[in-house]
């Protein structure tokens, strides 16, 4: 039987012995994730838990990256998707970021989902310095260059969103009154500050705002002091449960105000049929994304290179499922990004070109959204157009509006 | 891991006093057996990449919130689906000292266990009226609550709101060669084993024996002379305080808190990591915590399209080929080691 001491001894020599995994890592001086075979990108997503609807982004991102490797890759470099599943936990998304970043060495993180896990990964990529693009989340917070310089948005931010529909109303009405409906998290509080980016001053004078909790049973009794307001326009900030409650409310006293309704809320299956479909007639909400189940869009040409993507490298998939869309575009941004890189990989150089984009089009961008970033714009999409429900369908009017720049 | 050195240990403790000389013996081979777990996860710290310890501090963490609910469930017989609020109450203590009052974290350690043992004890008083399932719903409402509560406008400065706080992990002393992670490794894992021999120290004295019993047959325990409501609400606040220390270690690790870290997931994590390391063990916490880090990660790398599925899968076939949870099957080894030992 082993003894104490000897016990002792080994263990201080096993620890004492190599401390070289610690030092081989920061040791070379090049772009981690990046030889000259091939380029190494991190993601997460929720492929488990209560928002794995949306890991469809992921497998379209994976789909798009053997498109490109086999086309034969980028700048002569192959593309090395990993994506990892966080269960939509901040807990998780650290673990997964720190495997990504340390264990795997990727150059950069695309398109990382949600609003909670990015909150929780911010700092430490920004400490790191590794590029945080496209991060997948309506969250303003992604355009703060300042304090993350090192951290990227893409689609139009709430704030945005609160901008157009204010811009709008003003264009209609310069004189109108606005009721602000919003959740009292940073999702709604997003649409206040886009309100009053475009009133400044005479916010208070325009708009009474009146916020409910996620564990409301109901909005009845702010939609009712709203109305008592006088107000003769209203924005409905809210997620769809609260959404589809607002629009019978509104209908049922009778109210007839101009009707914004977030984009987050606007599911026919989700919110305009339970609030009863001929009750949100008129209602107005804001899109940047070709919607695959538009006629409009039946022989677009660029719904038809997304079609074709789909039809070769995801068959089977659901194609009505806007995600898709959505993941196509983004991912089409990073290849600008990428190709702008040239042959400097470097993580400088990466987040220099993702905030230098310049008129960028995407076909499955809305006709007239242009992506544009600069050091001081981490806003890629900044403008949205209106749409407007008729009974059974959303359809769109008017020109593409541009969010105010602040 | 450390898992079969305390079980052993555990044993040890539980032999019976006709053959001295054979229990000094076992005591001794128990000790060896726990002096090398130590010595291989020391070392883990400078043979293991940052990123992996950081996985082990995760899984030391969970192993203690594990225990914590082992005190309730496993060895008082109280069911709790509710320990994921102590849990955010322990790393919401931590994080607001931290950030707001520039504390050190070793300081909040003591401030986060009293004040989840504290809400511990309040929610035990319901608990001595409920049993069974009305408890679990009870504690269940509470772990449903406390995301939203996180949230609520009065304490909004405090907590942060949706957005949480951002603490910083301490750094190691400066005369101390070693990376944050490292010290953060090494500190996580001294309080831990500090905690575990606590518990251990305390389920298997008289305090223990009284647990079980009103665990076991609360008439008799009561006929006995026992105080079933102190014994409950104290065993309910002693187990909301190691869980919530474990939720500062783990706060500190992860370096962030919000209401979205403590969902009611949470709760439902611990329960499973209790069952599948075995109900009423001390040991079989350690399992536990490691099940809840490596296996999800484990069940996503078979695939990608249904994680959860697979995670299932694992589950019902680990229930099934060890039914007991790990603490089963490592007492009915450590039972036939003896038994061969005897026989010699």
């Amino acid at each position: 039987m082993p003894n104490r001491r000897s016990l002792i001894a080994a263990a201080a020599g096993v620890a004492a012995a190599p401390l070289s995994p610690w030092r081989r890592a920061e040791a070379r001086s090049t772009t981690p994730g990046v030889t000259a075979t091939e380029i190494r990108i991190g993601n997460t997503n929720a492929y488990s838990g209560p928002a794995s609807a949306y890991a469809v982004i992921s497998r379209c991102h994976a789909a798009f990256f053997r498109m490109v490797n086999e086309q034969g890759g980028i700048g002569g470099r192959q593309i090395v998707f990993l994506s990892y599943d966080d269960g939509y936990s901040p807990p998780r998304a650290v673990e997964q970021v720190r495997r990504l970043v340390e264990q795997d060495g990727v150059a950069f993180l695309f398109n990382t989902l949600g609003t909670p896990s990015n909150s929780a990964i911010v700092r430490y990529v920004n400490q790191r310095r590794v590029p945080h693009l496209f991060v997948a989340s309506g969250a303003d917070k992604w355009g703060d260059y300042r304090q993350t310089p090192w951290t990227i948005g893409w689609q139009p931010s709430y704030r945005t969103e609160a901008q157009v529909y204010a811009k709008h109303m003003l264009d209609r009405n310069p004189d109108a009154r606005l009721a602000l409906l919003y959740q009292n998290d940073d999702f709604g509080k997003d649409y206040i500050a886009g309100v009053r980016d475009v009133l400044g001053d005479r916010f208070d004078r325009v708009v009474r705002a009146a916020s409910h909790e996620v564990t409301d049973a109901t909005v009845d009794s702010q939609v009712i002091s709203l109305q008592a307001s006088g107000a003769d326009a209203l924005l409905t900030a809210t997620t769809p449960k609260f959404a589809a409650q607002a629009i019978r409310k509104v209908h049922d006293i009778g109210w007839r105000p101009l009707h914004f309704l977030t984009s987050v809320s606007v599911s026919v299956a989700s919110v305009m049929q339970p609030a009863g479909p001929e009750k949100g007639i008129g209602i107005i909400t804001a899109a940047y994304n070709k919607d695959p189940t538009d006629p409009a869009w039946d022989n677009d040409p660029g719904m038809n290179e997304w079609r074709a993507f789909m039809r070769r490298h995801m068959p089977g998939a659901d194609t009505t499922d806007i995600n898709y869309v959505y993941a196509y575009g983004v991912a089409l941004t990073l290849m600008q990004v990428l190709r702008q890189c040239g042959t400097d990989f470097s993580r400088q150089n990466i987040m220099r070109q993702a905030t230098g984009l310049r008129d960028l089009e995407i076909p499955t961008l809305l006709p007239g959204i242009r992506i544009n970033t600069a050091p001081d714009n981490y806003h890629p999409i900044r403008q949205m157009q209106l749409q407007r429900w008729d009974g059974t369908t959303w359809r769109r009017f008017g020109e593409v509006i541009e969010g105010t720049r602040v | 891991m450390s898992g079969p050195p305390i079980g052993s240990a555990r044993a040890s403790g539980a032999a019976g006093p006709d053959a001295p000389a054979a229990s000094r013996q076992r005591r001794a081979i128990a000790f060896a057996l726990l002096l090398a777990g130590a010595a291989v996860l020391i070392a883990s710290a400078f043979l293991l990449s940052p990123f992996r310890l950081f996985q082990l501090t995760l899984a030391a963490g969970y192993a203690v919130a594990i225990l914590g609910l082992n005190l309730v469930t496993g060895y008082n017989g109280q069911i709790s689906l509710g320990h994921g609020a102590f849990y955010a109450a322990g790393a919401y203590t931590t994080a607001i000292l931290m950030t707001h009052f520039d504390w050190p974290f070793w300081a909040t350690l003591p401030v986060a266990g009293l004040a989840s043992g504290a809400l511990g004890y309040a929610v035990g008083f319901p608990a001595l009226r409920l049993g069974g399932f009305y408890l679990a719903l009870t504690t269940f409402s509470l772990a449903v609550a406390v995301p939203q509560i996180l949230k609520h406008r009065a304490i909004e400065d405090w907590t942060g709101g949706v957005q949480g706080l951002f603490i910083a992990k301490p750094d190691p002393p400066a005369f101390l060669p070693i990376e944050a992670d490292q010290w953060l490794y090494l500190t996580t894992l001294a309080i831990s084993a500090a905690l575990f021999l606590a518990a251990w120290n305390l389920v298997r004295g008289r305090i223990g024996r009284a647990m079980r019993a009103i665990r076991d047959h609360p008439v008799a325990a009561e006929a006995m002379g026992m105080d079933l409501a102190a014994v409950k609400t104290r065993t309910f606040a002693a187990g909301a305080a190691l869980t919530g220390l474990a939720g500062a270690l783990g706060a500190v690790a992860v370096e962030f808190v919000a209401p979205d870290s403590f969902t009611v997931m949470l709760s439902i994590t611990l329960f499973v990591g209790m069952v599948v390391g075995g109900a009423a063990s001390i040991g079989g916490a350690v399992v536990g915590g490691l099940f809840i880090v490596f296996v999800p990660n484990l069940a996503e790398s078979i695939s990608k399209a249904a994680p959860g599925a697979i995670y299932g899968v694992l589950l019902i076939l680990l229930l099934f080929v060890l039914p007991g949870g790990a603490a089963g099957i490592g007492r009915l080894a450590v039972a036939r080691l003896w038994r061969r030992d005897g026989g010699r």
